[in-house]
């Protein structure tokens, strides 16, 4: 119980106190972060009820295969996260520390998925905003022909949205690095584990994001 | 309604301003009997029950309901009465009677333009009186707000869509128009006129300026000067606005703020219209649109220096 | 309790035990310096602006410099002024202690928001001084913005990064509330600052995001012309004015709420009386909190948005003016057959209600949708939200600063020169705005460098506008005046006692003249409500001559 009785704020009563404070505010900043995707969520359906069809014809330059892998790896990590914080509870560190880099593994597969597609759409001049230049044939698909216009309002929010999101993984890659470190070190108990919890529900939140987008974007 | 101006309103002078006069007054002497009232009960309580001894210690008061739902009842009565008396003068703002005679509204930085349906063109909107008017209006850059105060209307012009107005003036005068939508340097200068006249004065006015094919340059010059907006920053007799006046400009010599000068021949003038920001005037700052090598011809553009030469 | 020598104050020396502290009411006094420096630049700014109108033509300032200017004062009295001072001085200073508790529940994170708004000024400053002066009006409307000078970019990030310290700001608060509450401290004893500040909390977490957002989209427009604002590009202008008044209407709430708050505790406090409708008080901050997200298109009657949405937009706005009103009822009620005692912070909060009322009412007339036709984007528009703004928020954040300042330095000013400011600064603010109403209502626009032109249709102009920059003279005197008394009562001031107000919140009847660095040596039982003078022996001694 040492430990515990280290990791209690004097401004808090008890552990209880502190952990139901922690997880309150980590669930007020995920509104905050719901708040800021529903902006971008709101500029694509605008832009979409505007252009329907454009939106439709431009979604098909995203490869839905890649968009799915990354679904599953996503889901995969998630699964993954909600182990470790089973384990963590139980006392069970070597598991957690597994765990957790497991999860660091699938965000960094997501992400250089990512790179891949971006590089992809990069390279056959898609890119957001004022460079916007599609050319070159790919699958059948002539790339010139979906320079249409709103298309690259498609596009913009494609990379924004996304790359949003991404900058969310690499947080989320930056967290569980930090948190494996500190599982190595033995810092968690059954008693105190509140970090794990709260990364643990914002990659949750990362996670649902992205199954938003990927219909969104890739398939309709 | 030929209203004159009060101290709380400009004058009156279309057809629905006297409904807009008459709730915004009813707003007016209804705040103002609350406002008095509840000052009143403030001032009388903060005197009545002062403090008389630093040991007072009050009873506490029980809460009224009835009081408090007349709090609640009354202002809500009153919002209720407010906001559709302001909802049917709305609908009456914004729907346009059919047969209203159109006239396009260019805006840009900081000048507004006037197209008839004959394709007169001029920097004042001259209608004839007791006719509705509906302007159709688009902005050539960022968002500008076409406000007349006597008329009491007043829209946003954007880039890329159409916004509308519509009045139907009640007296021959001249009306100011000004622009309220914050709009960049010279913001406040960005004045029109409206002038109303009668169904025959309008009439020949429009006859009198109908571009019939016969135009010498100057005088081609001329409309593009009002058609492009030159008159928002330069003016012909020679005040200073955001640039220089056209004033005796021809020939004369220009010193930039690089240092350099020369004189201003009709290369000069070419080059100052398609590309405004390769020498500036000393005394001015770079703020010229770059559109115009595309926006005019090059017929256009050397009768606007014709017309410029002769100022 | 205390032991007098020992408080927060004193407890650890030099500048970085300052900058370091995770104390909630260090934190607090930082906010202070910070929004009151950038209060002085924004109201130096002002009076600029004043001077440069007070005359006809060219003044003092250029047409450039003049739109530069007014910018300037719009972003940094509404960012870094008006969002951030109640809910970082006096929510810092005086909530924790107010439930009992002896922090918040985030400390660290606390001390985090104050860099982060800090960063956010000093971006917003670097960014004036060395990349170029942005002149596109503290709202950023596109295309003008994503047209002007790439200082927009500094600015832009300057918002979102100081955004984040407000969201941070917000939640802590929430959490405090919920979870730090010491025991007896039901919901229903809290008193209705700490009630003001929750609400305010809830807008803070669930608007900000959205500016964030805004911020970003706006940033990206302007580097690489992503085209989702910019017409030329395909992109949507009247979007970006959605965007921004989703979060910057709800901002007028993360400004007021506070100010509402501590007007109740004002009056409470003054009137030595249950402040009438403390449920309704109490809940309607809640529910403005929530209904201020619907209302955002009150601000678009004339920007090319359906009639439809401006009818509705319209109603909604008045379903949240009747609760705001109806407090202005239950303040004044507050003081019947109580004991009034008009001492400066009272002052103010009679002042308040001045103000807001007339911010109110005129927020009825601009909120009618034929009569905003006329008035919109004029100066009857500038004077009213500044009799909501400064009016409201502003006099109420000087109000709390006046009754917490014993307090928080533990010393008191010189009273008369406090009565003497205040009515410098009643005077001068009704000079300066109200002649304001009368401008806008005859026609004159905002953000108007000159009105020249403007006096052949309306001489008076000349006049009117010269009795406003007046105005505006002897309301700088007289919030210099509590500049210059603020301080010598900082260093001369005679010693305050615990509780020189005769309060009954925690803050004043727990704690000593100046609070212990951990607030309370042991958790204060909460026995009353935070008005219940009447049960208050501990404060006035046992009430047994009760017939006065």
């Amino acid at each position: 119980m040492s430990s515990a009785d280290t990791t209690l704020k004097h401004y808090f009563v008890s552990h209880e106190q502190q952990f139901d404070a922690a997880k309150l505010g980590m669930w007020l900043f995920l509104v905050t972060e719901i708040l800021l995707f529903a902006g971008m969520f709101v500029a694509y359906a605008v832009y979409r009820s505007w252009h329907p069809e454009v939106f439709l014809q431009a979604s098909e330059l995203l490869d839905w295969r890649l968009g799915a892998l990354n679904t599953v790896v996503l889901l995969a990590s998630s699964f993954t996260v909600a182990l470790s914080i089973h384990y963590v509870q139980k006392g069970q560190n070597d598991k957690v520390f597994l765990l957790i880099i497991l999860t660091l593994l699938c965000a960094a597969a997501f992400m250089v998925v990512k790179y891949f597609e971006y590089s992809d759409k990069f390279s056959h001049g898609i890119f957001p905003g004022a460079g916007f230049d599609p050319h070159g044939i790919i699958d059948g698909k002539d790339y010139s022909k979906y320079n249409v216009p709103f298309a690259p309002q498609f596009f913009s929010i494609y990379f924004v949205m996304t790359g949003i999101h991404g900058v969310h993984v690499l947080v989320g890659m930056g967290m569980f690095g930090w948190l494996a470190t500190r599982v190595a070190r033995g810092h968690f108990s059954p008693q105190w584990y509140t970090p794990v919890e709260l990364t643990g529900l914002y990659w949750h939140l990362v996670d649902i994001i992205w199954i938003f987008l990927f219909p969104l974007l890739y398939l309709i | 309604m030929n209203q004159q101006s009060s101290i709380w309103l400009p004058e009156a002078a279309s057809t629905i301003a006297g409904d807009v006069d008459h709730l915004f007054y009813f707003i007016l002497v209804t705040s103002v009997i609350l406002f008095v009232g509840v000052m009143a009960t403030m001032v009388f309580f903060a005197w009545r029950y002062r403090r008389r001894s630093p040991n007072d210690r009050p009873t506490p008061v029980h809460e009224n309901r009835i009081v408090e739902a007349s709090w609640v009842v009354f202002p809500t009565i009153l919002v209720a009465i407010v906001f559709i008396w302001g909802f049917k003068v709305f609908l009456e703002q914004g729907i346009a009677p059919p047969n209203s005679y159109e006239v396009n509204v260019t805006a840009r930085k900081w000048s507004w333009t006037f197209t008839y349906p004959n394709g007169v063109i001029s920097p004042d909107l001259h209608v004839p009186v007791n006719r509705p008017i509906k302007l159709r209006m688009s902005s050539e850059d960022v968002i500008h707000s076409f406000f007349v105060p006597a008329f009491r209307i007043k829209a946003d012009v954007l880039n890329g869509r159409y916004s509308y107005v519509w009045f139907e003036a009640t007296r021959k005068d001249t009306f100011l128009v000004a622009c309220t939508e914050y709009c960049g340097t010279a913001h406040s200068d960005m004045y029109s006129r409206v002038i109303v006249e009668s169904q025959d004065d309008f009439n020949t006015w429009l006859a009198d300026n109908i571009d019939d094919g016969t135009m010498t340059p100057a005088e081609r010059g001329e409309r593009l000067y009002t058609l492009q907006g030159c008159f928002g920053c330069h003016s012909l007799d020679g005040s200073v606005a955001a640039g220089p006046s056209f004033a005796g400009l021809a020939g004369s010599m220009r010193n930039f703020t690089d240092g350099t000068n020369a004189v201003a021949d009709d290369n000069y003038l070419r080059t100052s219209i398609v590309n405004p920001a390769a020498q500036i005037v000393e005394g001015y700052d770079n703020v010229m649109p770059g559109q115009y090598a595309v926006t005019m011809s090059a017929e256009e553009i050397d009768a606007l220096i014709a017309f410029i030469n002769e100022q | 309790m205390s032991d007098e020598s020992h408080n927060y104050l004193n407890a650890k020396k030099g500048i970085w035990s300052w900058l370091s502290t995770t104390d909630h009411k260090r934190i607090g006094i930082l906010y202070a310096i910070a929004c009151g420096a950038f209060f002085l630049l924004g109201g130096i700014l002002a009076t600029f602006v004043r001077t440069e109108l007070g005359t006809p033509g060219e003044t003092i300032l250029g047409q450039d410099e003049y739109n530069q200017v007014f910018t300037l004062h719009g972003v940094v009295m509404v960012f870094l002024v008006i969002i951030p001072a109640i809910p970082g001085i006096l929510g810092n200073f005086a909530l924790p202690i107010q439930i009992g508790a002896n922090d918040v529940a985030f400390p660290r994170l606390n001390l985090a928001s104050w860099y982060l708004f800090m960063a956010g000024a000093i971006m917003a400053v670097c960014g004036w001084l060395f990349v170029g002066k942005v002149d596109t009006g503290w709202t950023f409307y596109t295309p003008y913005s994503s047209g002007a000078s790439n200082a927009v970019l500094w600015l832009t990030s300057a918002v979102f990064v100081a955004g984040f310290a407000s969201i941070f700001t917000g939640l802590n608060f929430i959490v405090t509330v919920h979870k730090m509450r010491a025991p007896g401290m039901t919901w229903n004893r809290l008193p209705l600052f700490t009630w003001a500040i929750y609400a305010t909390g809830i807008v803070q977490v669930l608007a900000t995001p959205v500016i964030g957002i805004t911020m970003i989209l706006l940033f990206l427009e302007k580097l690489m012309h992503i085209g989702i604002f910019d017409p030329a590009l395909g992109g949507d202008p009247v979007l970006f004015q959605h965007f921004f008044w989703f979060y910057s209407h709800p901002a007028v709430y993360i400004m007021i709420l506070p100010a509402m708050g501590i007007i109740s505790d004002l009056m409470g406090t003054f009137s030595r009386q249950q402040v009438s409708g403390y449920t309704f008080i109490a809940l309607s901050s809640v529910a403005i909190a929530f209904l201020g997200f619907l209302v955002w298109g009150h601000h678009m009657f004339v920007a090319g948005q359906s009639a439809l949405s401006s009818i509705i937009f319209s109603m909604l706005t008045f379903l949240i003016g009747i609760p705001t009103g109806i407090k202005v009822f239950n303040w004044v009620a507050t003081m019947y057959k109580g004991s009034v005692w008009l001492r400066t912070p009272m002052l103010y909060a009679l002042m308040f209600l001045f103000l807001f009322t007339i911010g109110g009412l005129t927020g009825i007339m601009v909120g009618v949708l034929a009569v905003d036709v006329h008035l919109h984007d004029t100066y009857f528009v500038v004077a009213h939200f500044h009799y909501v703004m400064m009016g409201g928020a502003l006099i109420g954040l000087i109000g709390g600063l006046h009754y917490w300042w014993p307090k928080m330095t533990g010393r008191m000013y010189n009273e008369t020169a406090g009565v003497i400011a205040a009515i410098l600064v009643f005077i001068g603010f009704n000079l300066t705005f109200f002649t304001q109403f009368f401008l806008g209502s005859k026609g004159m626009p905002r953000r108007y460098h000159d009105y020249s032109e403007l006096l052949d249709t309306f001489p008076e102009f000349a006049a009117l506008n010269m009795a406003s920059t007046i105005g505006s003279y002897i309301l700088g005197v007289g919030l210099l005046l509590i500049l210059v008394y603020a301080l010598y009562s900082l260093f001369r001031g005679p010693k305050a006692t615990a509780n020189p107000w005769g309060a009954c919140t925690l803050e004043w009847t727990h704690t000593g003249p100046v609070p212990d660095e951990h607030n309370f040596h042991e958790t204060p039982q909460v026995t009353r409500g935070p008005y219940d003078f009447h049960l208050a022996d501990d404060v006035f001694g046992p009430k047994n001559n009760s017939q006065s």
